[in-house]
This record gives C-alpha cells, structure tokens and sequence, in this order.
C-alpha cells in the first residue's frame, strides 16, 4: 500500500481502513432509522424515539453514572482477579508440565461447563449481591485466559530457558523479562476472550442479582413494559462493549509494540 | 548520548593474558574427567578426558550428530554427565557455573526480541544485582568491543544475524566470566561474517585472556581458531586425538590457512574423523 510516511503511520490507509469498519454500521443504522420512522409497534419503537430516550436517560438523567459506571466497576474489578490469577496458575502450569497434567481434567470440565450454569449454584453459596456477581465475573472470565498462558509458557523456546539459566536470570526476571513477554501475545489473546466472556457475565449476573447496574436495567425496564428504555440499554450496552473492545485494543498495541514492529519488520524484510 | 573516554584495556576485564605466556604451566580451568552420557539406553558419549587450562582456545571437533552439543551441555552445567565429572574452577559442575558464559548456536532464539540489545547485555548484570550506571557503562564497552557501536537501543531483530551473534558475544562478555562456552556459534551466518566474527573471537580472547571452548562441526574453523582440537568420533563418540596448533598467536584468515602446518593439521583431524565412517560402523 503507498502513501507511507517515514514514521511508518499509513495515513490514507488508516482513513480508508476506517470507512471500511464504518461502512456497515451506517447502512444498517439508515435502514433501521427508514425503516422504523413513525413505528406506531409497541415492540419496535422508531429508531428516532430510541435515540432521543439514550439522551434523556444515559446523558441528561445521569443513567450513565448510576447504572453504567457500577456495571463497569464490576466488571473490571472481576475481570482483574480473572487476568491475575489466569496468568498467575497458568504460568505455574505452564512451567511445571506435572502440575498441568494432574489439573487438566479439571480445567477441561470447567472450560466446558456453560457459565451461566453455575448460576444457581453461585446464589445458593454467595447469595444474590455483589459476592455472587464479582465471583462469577472472576471465575467464569478465568478460564481462556488460563488454558492461553498455559499454551504460551510451555512453548517458550529452549534455547532461551537455557540462556536464563546459564546467566543466572533470578527467578522474577525470568517470570518478567522471559516467560511473560514471550507468552504475552498468546496472554492476550486469551485475554480478549476472557474479557467477552467477562461482559457477557456481567450482564447476566446483573439481571439475576440484586439491583443495580445495566443488565437489571434492561431487564427492570422489559418486566415493567418500558421498552424504549428497555432499547436504550441496549444501545448503551453495544456503545460500551465497543468503547471497551477499543481500549483493550490500545492496550495491547502498547505493551506489544516489539511483537507488531518485529512482525512487520519481517513482513518488510520480505519484499 | 555521550560517548565514553578512552581507557586503557585492562579496566575491562581484569588480568589479562599476556600474550605468549606458556600455555603448558597455566593451571587447570576445567578438567574433563571420564564424561560419558547416555540418553537412556543409547550411549552417547564415552570416557571423554580433556583438562583445559586457563587462557587456552579449545575446539571440540566431530561430525555432525557426534554429541558435541551434549557434551557442550555437560561442560555448562545444562545437563549431568551419566559417568565421569566435570570440575570448573575446582568445583564439579552441577548446575550451571556463575563464572560461565555461553554463546548459543540460534541467535535469533537466544536473545529476546521484545528487549533492546542494551537490556538483553544487562539482563544478567541485573540479576547479579549490579547497578544501573555500572550495567550501563558494561554494555556499552562490550558492544564496541564487539565492533557494534550505537546499536544499543535496536531490537535484535532489526539487526543482521551477524550483528545479532555479535550481540550475544556482547552478552557473554559482559558478564565477565571466567570462561565462554560457544555451541556451533558462527553455523548460521554467511561465509564472510563468519571469517569476520572468526576473528573477533580471537582477538577478544586476546584481549581479556578469557578461556574459550567453542564446538563445531567445521574442521578449518577448529584449526584455525585453537590452542588445542579436541576431535570427537564414533558411536558413542570417544575423543580421537586431542590436537595441539601450533600456529603462534596471532592468526590471520589468509596466511595462516595458507601455513603448510595448517594443511598438515586439518588433513590429520579429517582423517581421523573419516575413519569410522568408513568402517562402516551403525
């Protein structure tokens, strides 16, 4: 692709790469917006009312910082204690074959339990408040990120577990500047997951547990026949999820910037 | 980025070797005592004896497939020998020695990409717990030892495969060890890097009179680069002759390849190594 400046940032290809991602959400936003104009259904309000109830109630009523910020403060507090202890026991696992062998079984039947299973069980132990929330966000949410740094660890080369070896390299050196980095685009790939899963489960949690937070919104809103506030949970929810999915990607181009640029390099290099 | 000022060589390493000291009255280094290893039931190497003496360039020569690299693990501490023992600076080798470094044969996998030259050089320094200015001012003098000056913030990967060896000699250097071990260190760089890198090794070991055993499969590489060739054959490989060069210090990729002493050497290990082969031993 031409157009590539000497600091390497493709400036016309970023714009065009942008109106390729937009180029879907805009059509079906027209439609919707055509499609529904002056919808007189109970179930399917015009997209124009939809809209103006997402102002009235996120923005103007404050709905963001009562029921979207405590959703996602749940949400990242889980989610921290999932990424944590998923590298954590993985990389344990990853570096003593033993300790992955005699846990597999266990790892294999939670990975496959459906979380929302373990509902029930969660609320029989926790209750219905922010214990059975936060636990089932964590522990659901721990398992991709888990088996992915497991995978990672093992496969670091053994070329250079001998190097740290024969220089020394203390133990959270080899944790930090070995296993860590070289694991870290599996990690994240892993974590992405993870983090899907850990929104997926806040919604629910928040529909089944006690008040508070977006997912009882939504639901609170479809019980008492509110549907355009119902939608605009919704709305709120694919705004969020996308924001969020944003960030997340910001991230890992920081912390993996020499895993893109060596790629790239050579990609490069191979012309 | 400022450059450092001039200084003499000794402020580098301490006690180097002065050149033409006689090789025969340096004490013992490491002393290869009856090294077999077996992986399993299958013998790999047998009753290998070798004491290399401090200063002194060892070549470990065989074909490949010999166990070279296995026995080379041995030496480092990577693995235990399954009889015999090595001791290292009088002490038997169990784990891998502080006062050794090793040079790896895969630069590519024996650096980590996601650190900058500098940090894969003071990695280990760190660990030692040195501190930052002292790493620092390390690093730099083993890069330009290695004749890589302002490279220090590149990835290896932005780096040519010789200048990446050249990286992990730096490495090597760096620790200051008492010895450095090299796995087939110039096997996968092109014919006149490796005559340049060649030539860097022997004059860093001039330099730092450091003990160097470094293996490879290339015979003219061996007895251009030692002190002594140790030449491994069979299966299990058993040491066939242990070779002295005697070639003087100073060496040169032209003159001294052109030496008569030099053909005579190298057709002497190549036969030695041939022999089994035509035995029709398997």
């Amino acid at each position: 692709m031409s157009g590539k400046g000497r600091n390497g940032v493709d400036v016309p290809g970023r714009i065009l790469g942008f109106l390729w991602n937009a180029w879907l959400p805009v059509v079906l936003l027209c439609a919707i917006w055509f499609a529904s104009a002056g919808s007189q259904s109970f179930f399917f309000p015009s997209l124009e009312r939809v809209v103006a109830a997402t102002w009235q109630i996120w923005f103007a009523g404050g709905g963001i910082v009562t029921d979207l910020v405590p959703s996602l403060m749940r949400l990242l507090a889980g989610y921290a204690v999932a990424v944590l202890a998923g590298i954590l026991f993985g990389t344990i696992m990853g570096l003593v074959p033993v300790m992955e062998v005699a846990a597999r079984p266990v790892t294999e039947a939670a990975r496959a339990v459906p979380g929302a299973a373990l509902l029930p069980i969660s609320m029989m132990f926790f209750g219905t408040g922010e214990a059975m929330k936060l636990s089932m966000i964590a522990f659901i949410s721990t398992w991709p990120i888990l088996l992915n740094t497991i995978e990672g660890v093992r496969s670091v080369d053994p070329t250079l577990r001998s190097v740290m070896e024969t220089y020394h390299i203390r133990p959270w050196h080899r944790f930090r500047y070995g296993f860590l980095p070289a694991a870290a685009p599996q990690v994240f790939a892993g974590a992405r997951i993870s983090f899907a899963v850990a929104v997926a489960v806040m919604v629910i949690v928040e529909m089944f547990g006690t008040p508070g937070g977006i997912g009882f919104f939504i639901r609170h809103a479809q019980q008492t026949f509110q549907v355009v506030p119902m939608w605009t949970g919704l709305v709120m929810l694919g705004f969020f999820g996308y924001a969020l999915n944003l960030l997340f990607r910001v991230l890992e181009k920081r912390i993996l910037h020499w895993h893109y640029a060596m790629v790239a390099h050579s990609q490069g290099g191979q012309q | 980025m400022t450059r450092s000022a001039p200084r003499t060589r000794s402020d580098f390493h301490p006690g180097p070797l002065s050149p033409g000291a006689p090789m025969a009255q340096a004490e013992t280094i490491l002393d290869i005592s009856d090294v077999s290893f077996s992986y399993g039931s299958l013998p790999v190497l047998r009753g290998l004896n070798c004491r290399v003496r401090k200063g002194e360039f060892l070549c470990i020569v065989g074909p490949s497939g010999t166990g070279k690299t296995t026995l080379l693990q041995c030496l480092a501490g990577l693995r235990l020998p399954t009889g015999g023992s090595v001791v290292f600076n009088g002490k038997t080798v169990t784990e891998p020695p502080a006062a050794l470094a090793v040079v790896f044969q895969d630069y590519s996998r024996s650096l980590m990409p996601w650190l900058t030259a500098e940090d894969n050089i003071t990695l280990p320094l760190r660990s030692a717990g040195i501190d930052r200015d002292t790493r620092r001012e390390r690093a730099l003098r083993a890069l330009e030892e290695v004749g890589l000056v302002g490279v220090e913030k590149k990835y290896p990967w932005q780096l040519s495969g010789g200048m990446q060896q050249r990286v992990a000699i730096a490495r090597a250097l760096a620790y200051q060890p008492a010895a450095i071990i090299m796995d087939e260190p110039f096997a996968s760089v092109d014919a006149q890097t490796r005559a340049d890198l060649e030539d860097l090794t022997l004059r860093v070991r001039d330099h730092f009179g450091i003990t160097v055993v470094l293996v490879t499969h290339d015979i003219d590489e061996a007895v251009y680069l030692a002190d002594r060739v140790m030449v491994l054959s069979g299966r299990p490989a058993t040491v066939a002759d242990l070779v002295d060069v005697d070639l003087g210090q100073q060496r040169d990729q032209i003159e001294t390849k052109a030496m008569p002493e030099f053909a005579r050497l190298r057709s002497h290990i190549y036969r030695l190594i041939r022999r089994p082969a035509k035995g029709g031993v398997g």
